[in-house]
């Protein structure tokens, strides 16, 4: 796939690309459904329920007809609405959602683009959405919408920070920002989790809060703000919020998973399960971890948040990047 | 009440106590009536005038021999010739109950407010007002549980619905 | 440099999913601080006052169980004090335990429900689940009881209307060790959570003069540190028979509130176990009153302790078969009358939680 970009331009690779492209929007759609339905299932049994059991075996369609009934239900705007910018605010928050899936390697194989700067064009264009989100809320013009839409604007702006700060770790000790590299560095020695817990446990809060799930799902916060930025969507609209926030959970478990747990490098020398295989297990457990802190945790205050980013996150990120330059440099000296 | 039964109820003492005070420390005109309900567990009452209420409810509240920090519950009474505000009072430091009514006259009658002195009584009066019509001077009132455009008091016994027919 | 800013007009309510019902809170916001709120009450007003001047003593009863229609058994239990206080009547054994098992358990069904819900405003939606879970064993024994699920009808003047069915007794006492230890569950799933101790720590303080003042009564009460309870200070029906401390707080914030509510639930198992051990195996359930009840001319208040707070009946009667006038002091409604001045400077954040703390029920503020 990725010599394709080196290649001189043809209809044939047009074609190839764009069809590589479809079937991972269905790959990252098939994922999302099964998603919403697997955190479903999971919360509904951590709450003493069934989750989704009549649509399907076991409920396994729930999800298809949500999606089925949100696509053929009324979009409505608003009528006091900034109509231009309501319609367009669902497809910037998305877009860069699906483009981030481009640079992660999911095996030594499956990739898309192998770009020497992937983690930062990770960190930049997940801060796109936001502009997304900040133009659905205010677009709306709705009290709770805009209320919802400056949290999250404050929000993700304050964990962005701490978040590409507990990259640095790893890039320290691997000297790489490609994420091929990366998990080829942990192939050869241990996991960063091992050395770089700390940055891996900023990783986890920091991504939480930029995903806006509970606890810091406090841009929807239901008690609050009603549904926070997307009050006023319905329809296909409202679907794409949805739709980004759980392609979100998608490349971040995926970034984690590549990050701190040696992606598709299969453990204890199991190498005859294939790297995929590994992939997608680590991944899981990550996203399910974030379904577990749904069930688990109340949601906290926007003032708790903003400084707990400012003063414990981002000092900690900090700590961590120095210790580990300062180990790196010694152990190379040494 | 005959005046066997008034001396019989443990409470004689502290009626005769609190009638003193109210009327050394208020004036004589304040108290209309005093007596005990003997059937509401022989709690003190008293029929208070009410251009003397404000100064009874501030010596009520604070004489030490009186203390009650508490308004249970404020109702204004309907009673066909004269509107009642009727105070139920608890004092936590002495474990004793209080009644006091306060009458006025039915049309345009009000009371003083003593929201200033419980804060509690605030929507009490507002609910008074509100459902009997019973004025409390020397606040802002408004209606509460009804809306601010109805016409007439639910609450009093001549009430006829505004929009009877619907 | 400050920054200008426009200060916002918010209605909150009455369609707002954490009012818990039709409350209507309007508030101005300064970027997310409040800066004035103003509840408004009465869109759930259907002049039960009213309508009981036109209804019997009996009729009035399932009308009572609309007001705070999460414990109805102790409203049912207000009117019913206040009517046989007037006529001074003498209640058999067997029908004041009923009333106390039914009262108790309803409590903590009550408080069971506050603990999910206000847990729910916080953002944690398992709780809620959990507490609607161990609610339903208590419905079903009042059903077994009563036979209505939640607008139980179950008093009557002179004692109670159904006895206990076969086998119910046994049920309520192995209730109580299950509960136990389900409360012991909910501590370790809530209580000790950083998040949760971060949001109501310090939040919404009044001291015990303040709540004395505003007529708070009850949990948010005894949250300020004052100890009082009318089933201790004031014993009605039976309560002088248990056993059972008064639960309170010491900083009046909201986690306080949070404690003795749940701590109040462990008393009300503690009477509830006392009353299954004392129940008289046999007796009536309802004492000897006429078919039509007219109580003696005069006039009482009656408090008693209801899940919320003081539950008083005014009542005034003439000697007639009908009230020449109820007044019922609710204590939600008094209750939040405190709340614009706790909201005054917080977040928007914060009104779930603060409104929570106190507690209310819609039917009951606007009666």
């Amino acid at each position: 796939m990725a010599e394709l970009l080196s290649q001189p331009f043809s209809w044939l690779n047009l074609i190839i690309m764009v069809s590589a492209g479809v079937v991972v929007l269905g790959v990252v759609l098939v994922f999302v459904m099964y998603a919403i339905y697997f955190e479903r299932k999971v919360i509904g049994w951590m709450q003493l329920r069934n989750g989704p059991n009549r649509v399907g075996p076991w409920g396994l369609f729930q999800t298809v007809a949500d999606v089925l009934k949100l696509m053929i239900k009324e979009d409505i705007v608003p009528a006091k609405a900034d109509r231009f910018l309501f319609l367009i605010a669902p497809i910037i928050a998305y877009t860069p959602a699906f483009a981030i899936i481009a640079v992660i390697p999911f095996s030594e194989n499956v990739f898309f683009a192998d770009v020497n700067v992937g983690i930062l064009y990770y960190g930049a264009l997940s801060s796109i959405s936001i502009t997304g989100i900040l133009l659905g809320g205010w677009a709306s013009n709705n009290k709770y919408a805009i209320m919802g839409g400056m949290r999250s604007v404050a929000q993700m702006v304050s964990y962005e920070v701490p978040l590409i700060m507990s990259f640095l770790g790893v890039v320290l000790l691997t000297g790489s920002l490609n994420m091929k590299d990366i998990v080829a560095a942990q192939q050869d020695g241990m996991w960063f989790i091992i050395p770089q817990f700390l940055g891996f446990v900023i990783f986890l809060i920091a991504g939480n809060a930029e995903l806006n799930r509970t606890p810091f799902d406090l841009p929807e916060a239901e008690n609050e703000l009603v549904a926070g930025y997307f009050v006023e969507y319905s329809g296909f609209r409202f679907a794409f919020f949805m739709l980004s926030e759980y392609v979100y959970i998608f490349a971040l478990s995926s970034v984690m998973t590549v990050m701190f747990l040696g992606g598709w490098d299969a453990p204890f020398g199991l190498t005859f399960i294939p790297g995929g295989v590994w992939f997608a297990l680590k991944f899981l457990l990550l996203v399910f971890y974030l379904f577990w802190a749904r069930a688990t945790f109340p949601r906290v205050k926007t003032q708790q948040l903003m400084g707990f980013a400012w003063k414990v996150l981002i000092p900690l990120a900090l700590f961590n990047v120095m210790i580990t330059a300062l180990f790196k440099t010694i152990s190379q000296a040494g | 009440m005959s005046e066997e039964t008034k001396a019989s109820s443990p409470k004689q003492p502290l009626l005769d106590q609190y009638v003193k005070l109210i009327t050394e420390k208020v004036g004589e005109t304040a108290i209309k009536e005093a007596y005990i309900n003997e059937v509401n567990s022989h709690m003190p009452s008293f029929i208070i005038d009410k251009e003397l209420w404000h100064d009874v409810a501030l010596l009520i509240r604070d004489n030490e021999n009186m203390q009650f920090d508490y308004l249970m519950n404020l109702s204004g009474v309907d009673y066909e010739s004269y509107m009642e505000a009727a105070y139920f009072f608890y004092s936590y430091t002495r474990d004793e109950y209080l009644a006091i009514k306060v009458q006025t006259e039915r049309d345009g009658g009000s009371v003083p407010t003593v929201m200033d002195v419980w804060p509690t009584a605030d929507w009490h009066e507002r609910e008074a007002y509100d459902l009997l019509g019973i004025g409390f001077t020397g606040r802002e009132i408004s209606r509460i549980l009804l809306p601010d455009d109805w016409v007439g008091y639910p609450l009093r016994k001549d009430y006829k619905p505004y929009d009877e027919e619907v | 440099m400050a920054v200008r800013t426009e200060e916002m007009l918010l209605n909150v309510g009455p369609q707002h999913p954490s009012t818990h019902g039709v409350f209507r809170l309007v508030v101005k916001v300064d970027g997310e601080r409040i800066t004035e709120a103003i509840p408004v009450v009465g869109y759930l007003h259907r002049g039960t006052e009213k309508l009981a001047e036109d209804l019997t003593y009996t009729q009035i009863i399932p009308y009572t169980d609309r007001l705070d229609y999460l414990s109805s058994m102790t409203n049912n239990y207000a009117l019913v004090q206040a009517v046989e206080t007037l006529m001074d009547l003498e209640i058999p054994e067997r029908a004041e335990y009923l009333r106390v098992l039914a009262m108790e358990l309803n409590r903590v069904a009550s408080h069971l429900v506050w603990w999910g819900t206000n847990l729910l405003d916080l953002g944690a939606i398992s709780p809620f689940l959990f507490a609607f879970r161990d609610r339903e064993f208590i419905v079903n024994m009042l059903n077994e009881l009563s036979g209505a699920r939640l607008t139980f009808n179950y008093m009557r003047v002179g004692g109670v209307k159904w006895d206990a069915p076969e086998g119910w007794i046994k049920k309520v006492e192995e209730f109580v060790p299950y509960m136990r230890e389900k409360l012991k569950d909910y501590h370790t799933l809530v209580t000790g959570n950083e998040i949760f101790l971060a949001r109501v720590k310090n939040l919404a303080i009044y001291d015990d003069k303040e709540a004395i003042a505003y007529g708070m009564t009850g949990p948010v009460l005894r949250g300020s540190n004052v100890k009082f309870d009318v089933r201790k200070n004031q014993p009605y029906s039976i309560y002088d028979r248990f056993e059972f401390d008064i639960p309170v707080g010491e900083t009046g914030d909201v986690y306080d509130r949070y404690m003795v509510r749940m701590n109040e639930m462990e008393q009300s198992l503690r009477i509830i176990e006392q009353a299954v051990a004392q129940f008289p195996e046999e007796g009536e359930i309802i004492a000897k009153v006429p078919k039509v009840i007219r109580p003696p001319e005069g006039e009482v208040y009656t408090r008693m302790e209801s899940s919320k707070g003081e539950l008083g009946v005014h009542l005034v009667s003439k000697k007639k078969d009908k009230p020449y006038r109820l007044k019922l002091r609710r204590p939600s409604f008094v209750n939040l009358q405190l709340l614009p001045k706790l909201l005054v400077g917080r977040t928007m954040a914060d009104i779930p939680a603060v409104l929570g703390a106190i507690d209310i029920v819609l039917g009951e503020v606007d009666a």
